[in-house]
């Protein structure tokens, strides 16, 4: 069962001078299962879109729809919906509060009406899922942590409530490049292990290109490209038109086939990148 | 939920009235209020009706939205009104049970109550008029002649600017926070008032921790850039007098006169 997006328009401040229309009749899907990356230059909306899907905020035309069950229509099952569809935030670990990691992380299991054992024992699954020895970190403060272990607590807190759909909203921002690294292992790991789809927002190319399935580019509120990152990649001057830089392997291959180089289009990964000017290379020099 | 509720309440056109030196704003509306203590019969209030019908024409700021600055003290004029209407001695106009209304006592309501409107609207108009960075920089320049008794003028409007400025950072803070818990199952919205208040650590506990980051960050930031106090610090926006007070401290003038020979005459 897919979450479902149909026509969506959603306005700010209506009636007041400030009015700015965020999303402009945005049709998406998400499949069970899926990794996408949803990516758009800051206000293109992103965020707010992935704030309907969770019923954070109603959208002003249009439905959305989770698992079958129409978003905002009944008040009762927004907590179902949002146990299905867990999201976090950009810099998520401004939202810890409580003594211990163990608890902080407890807390959406706790909102759910969970059993003490079932509650312990997804708190220990969800440590473990982001790379903490659960015994050494659960009665730890989590203000005493690091930045990016903070990060993987909150990280942890939205995975203990067994999300089907986990959003992620710039979760490597402002982290250096270790940290950047671990969040992006952790979420691959995640997603092989187990059917969640990932649905991951980024401003950046470069991140999420080598992760995804699929990727959504928003612009200006409506829903720009969509294809897989091969298909995105090989679009590069329409992506840096609207703003969004490209990953480095896409702009050396754009400019050696600018020179007459024979590179293909769709390269990737350096890897690929580097197979590729090693054929051509040779084919010249025979 | 935050979106549209508005700080202070200054409106923001271009008029003489919000252009006009912030001192002497402040000036005016402290001796405005004493004045309006000075007189004594309703004939009286019409001279004071009738300047702030000029200041409200001249500063554009709709008449709607200055009577909407009376409505969070509409129960204190009620108030005051009952009170003096049922406590006052006197001759006896109309009883019911306990209830004496006396003539005395109507004339002292009707007359607190048009004292008090007045007064709201007026001292309502200086924040109308002014916004709140530029009435600190008038309170701070009008403190400081108290420096030389130890009070630190520019410490405090320093800080009132600060917490100004903060305001709708700390707004959008909490609207972002409570988001995320809302995220996590959390539900600021129901229960009885024990179990509401509980519900509120997960947004207080975090928004807390954000505020004093904040002040931690701001205070490194203004040292970075050697900021020390008050003492020989300049300043961008230079308040002069210009003609525009002149004339404004001239029409003040002739409505004082008027007050004060209205109650000596």
């Amino acid at each position: 069962m897919p979450i479902r997006a149909e026509n969506i328009k959603y306005v700010y401040s209506e009636g007041t001078p400030f009015r700015t229309l965020a999303l402009d009749g945005i049709n998406v899907q998400i499949n069970q299962g899926e990794f996408v990356g949803i990516i758009g230059h800051t206000g293109s909306g992103k965020s707010t879109l992935i704030q309907l899907f969770n019923g954070l905020e109603p959208a002003t035309e249009g439905t959305v729809e989770v698992d079958g069950t129409l978003v905002g229509e009944d008040k009762k099952r927004l907590k179902t919906i949002r146990q299905k569809v867990g999201l976090v935030f950009q810099y998520p670990e401004y939202q810890l509060f409580e003594e211990t990691v163990a608890k902080d992380v407890g807390f959406g299991p706790l909102n759910l009406g969970l059993s003490e054992e079932e509650i312990s024992f997804r708190v220990k699954e969800a440590l473990e899922l982001v790379g903490f020895n659960y015994n050494k970190i659960k009665d730890a403060s989590p203000f005493e942590l690091s930045g990016g272990q903070k990060r993987r607590v909150a990280i942890a807190g939205v995975l203990a409530m067994k999300p089907d759909y986990l959003i992620l909203d710039e979760p490597t921002a402002g982290l250096d490049p270790a940290g950047r690294n671990e969040i992006f292992r952790q979420i691959k790991k995640l997603h092989e292990l187990s059917d969640v789809s990932v649905i991951l927002v980024s401003h950046s190319m470069e991140d999420i290109a080598k992760l995804v399935d699929r990727v959504i580019v928003l612009c200006k509120g409506k829903v720009h490209m969509e294809g897989t990152p091969k298909e995105i990649y090989s679009e590069a001057d329409e992506l840096e038109r609207i703003g969004l830089g490209i990953p480095q392997t896409a702009s050396i291959v754009r400019e050696l086939r600018k020179r007459g180089f024979n590179i293909k289009q769709d390269v990737l990964t350096i890897e690929e990148a580097k197979e590729e000017i090693l054929k051509e290379v040779r084919r010249r020099n025979v | 939920m935050f979106r549209n509720l508005t700080i202070g309440q200054h409106y923001p056109v271009d008029s003489p009235v919000h252009n006009l030196d912030p001192r002497l704003k402040i000036i005016f509306t402290i001796i405005f209020i004493i004045s309006l203590f000075l007189i004594e019969s309703f004939v009286g209030f019409l001279i004071v009706a009738a300047f702030l019908t000029v200041v409200i024409t001249i500063s554009k700021v709709p008449l709607k939205f200055v009577i909407k600055g009376l409505r969070p003290i509409l129960f204190i004029i009620l108030v005051t009104f009952l009170i003096n209407l049922l406590m006052t001695p006197g001759r006896v106009v109309f009883s019911l049970g306990f209830i004496k209304i006396t003539e005395e006592g109507l004339r002292q309501a009707g007359f607190m109550a048009v004292r008090l409107t007045l007064l709201i609207m007026g001292t309502s108009l200086l924040t109308l008029t002014t916004s709140p960075i530029i009435l600190t920089d008038g309170i701070e320049a009008l403190l400081k002649p108290f420096t030389k008794f130890g009070l630190p003028a520019h410490e405090l409007a320093m800080m009132m600017t600060i917490a100004l400025r903060f305001i709708p950072t700390l707004m959008e803070e909490t609207e972002k926070i409570m988001k995320a818990q809302k995220s996590r199952g959390a539900d600021f919205e129901s229960g009885n008032i024990v179990s509401r208040a509980k519900n509120l650590v997960p947004l207080l506990v975090p928004l807390f921790i954000s505020a004093f980051r904040r002040a931690d960050e701001l205070a490194m930031a203004m040292e970075a850039r050697c900021y020390r106090g008050g003492v020989n610090r300049t300043r961008m926006r230079q308040m002069k007098i210009t003609k525009g007070d002149y004339a404004a401290a001239f029409i003040f003038t002739v409505y004082l006169a008027a007050v004060i020979v209205f109650k000596i005459w």
